[in-house]
């Protein structure tokens, strides 16, 4: 239980996806211009991050490495993360259409979102079991709702300030990007130290 | 060579049952489309611009195609989008009024001043938030934009310190009505007479701040043959549904801040 809490908070605050991994940018500044759109986006990634994970961890242990096709992981995980995704919205347009709506373009939109791509490969290389594989990926889509979250407010209040004509739009998000970035740097050891 | 055999073999393999699996489900568990829907929505104009109330286009038409949608929302295609809705649905065409936006303020450079130098950010919200962005008027225009900058049409420009629609270019969709920051702009049904003032002050102090605004005298009121005008709070207002845009007001305001929409601009 421990390992797990520990796991949790790794993935959500050290070793966040967006801010201290640098993946799945592109959502992070597409997406984050609105609070609620980037509530609806990072709920989405969690859900594909999870189901991706629940997936594809059976299918590399049981069928790719017998066979010895290792290298083959890339490949096989976009291709099967990408069916996947489409099948649930399949389902859920037929059976939860609220859902559906709510999620609405994410969801297609994320079939190939490299932070989905990265948990699921991430799991491998720190050589996790399927159940800490779950937690970790939980906690992977919770830290890039974390990050999408705060960076929307940030964003926001950005709106309204006075900045310089060379800097504004793009340019200031990324230096606000790089400054939330860096405040989480302050996290490094939290996970080391207490778990 | 077996080795690129069993790797093509299972690549293939899960291409294969993927692609299996998500053509029966896309059979077994498809979701009807009313056929009303899809015809709905190629008789409507596509620009998503939501004035409808509805997350564009499609989402009207599956509205009106579920009968839970008024007929009649859709403004910038006009009338004879309705005409063709309304023969799909087997009912009769809902009119749609012709509206344009219109921005309720004369405050220009020549007609008013302001009463310090705004160097803030430059928005209508933000400036608002500092003493009503600065006029000598509180309810005049800032003419900082923003009812421009959310414009999809291109349709309003600043010039003189005010925002003008280009009443060509409106569409009536209404985005400016809710990102004005002093709700100064309005929708208002063409060749209507339309009061261009928002000043709810008292005529005298209308009068003080702005050569152009309305001081609420109730000349219109006593003009008008069919009761279209009402002064409420020294602010004189018109009905557009009822107006018949014969132009009696207009002759009658000594301010000169009513005019007639026509069309054009």
């Amino acid at each position: 239980m421990r390992m797990f809490i520990g796991i949790l908070i790794c993935s959500i605050l050290t070793e966040n996806f967006v801010l201290a991994k640098f993946l799945g940018i592109c959502p992070f500044l597409g997406v984050s211009k609105k609070l609620n759109t980037a509530a609806g986006m990072s709920i989405a990634v969690t859900f594909v991050m999870v189901l991706a994970t629940a997936v594809t961890y059976p299918l590399f242990a049981y069928l790719l490495v017998p066979n010895g096709l290792d290298y083959l992981q890339t490949l096989v995980f976009i291709l099967v993360i990408a069916a996947l995704v489409q099948l649930v919205e399949i389902i859920l347009k037929k059976f939860i259409p609220p859902l559906y709506e709510a999620l609405g373009i994410y969801l297609p939109l994320i079939t190939t979102n490299c932070a989905v791509l990265g948990v699921t490969i991430l799991n491998f290389t720190k050589e996790y079991t399927y159940a800490q594989s779950i937690v970790n990926s939980l906690g992977s889509g919770l830290g890039f709702m974390l990050a999408m979250i705060l960076f929307a407010g940030v964003r926001e209040r950005l709106d309204s300030c006075d900045c310089p004509k060379f800097l504004k739009g793009l340019p200031i998000t990324l230096i606000a990007a790089a400054i939330v970035s860096l405040s989480f740097t302050g996290f490094s050891g939290l996970a080391d130290r207490f778990f | 060579m077996t080795e690129v055999l069993i790797a093509v073999c299972i690549v293939a393999g899960i291409g294969l049952i993927a692609g299996i699996i998500l053509s029966a489900a896309s059979v077994a568990l498809s979701v009807p489309v009313d056929p009303k829907q899809e015809l709905i929505r190629d008789c409507l104009p596509g620009a998503n611009c939501g004035a409808c109330g509805y997350s564009g286009c499609d989402g009207y038409a599956s509205a009106l195609a579920r009968g839970i949608a008024e007929q009649g929302l859709c403004t910038p295609g006009g009338n004879e989008t309705a005409q063709k809705i309304a023969e799909i649905l087997g009912t009769d065409a809902a009119s749609v009024r012709q509206v344009t936006a219109a921005v309720k303020c004369n405050g220009s450079c020549e007609h008013t001043d302001s009463i310090f130098v705004y160097q803030g950010a430059k928005t209508c919200a933000t400036a608002n938030q500092l003493f009503s962005g600065g006029g000598k008027c509180s309810f005049s225009c800032i003419g900082l934009g923003d009812c421009a900058a959310v414009c999809t049409e291109d349709a309003i420009n600043i010039s003189d310190g005010i925002a003008s629609v280009d009443r060509i270019k409106c569409k009536g969709c209404g985005k400016c009505v809710t990102a004005c920051p002093k709700g100064i702009i309005e929708l208002v049904g063409i060749n209507s007479a339309f009061v261009s003032c928002s000043s709810k002050d008292k005529g005298a102090i209308t009068r003080k701040n702005c050569t152009a605004g309305c001081i609420g005298c109730m000349m219109c009121v006593k003009a008008c043959e069919f009761g279209a005008v009402s002064v409420e709070n020294n602010l004189a207002h018109i009905n557009s549904s009822i107006c018949t845009g014969c132009g009696k007001c207009v002759e009658a305001c000594k301010m000169n801040c009513i005019s007639i929409l026509v069309p054009c601009s």
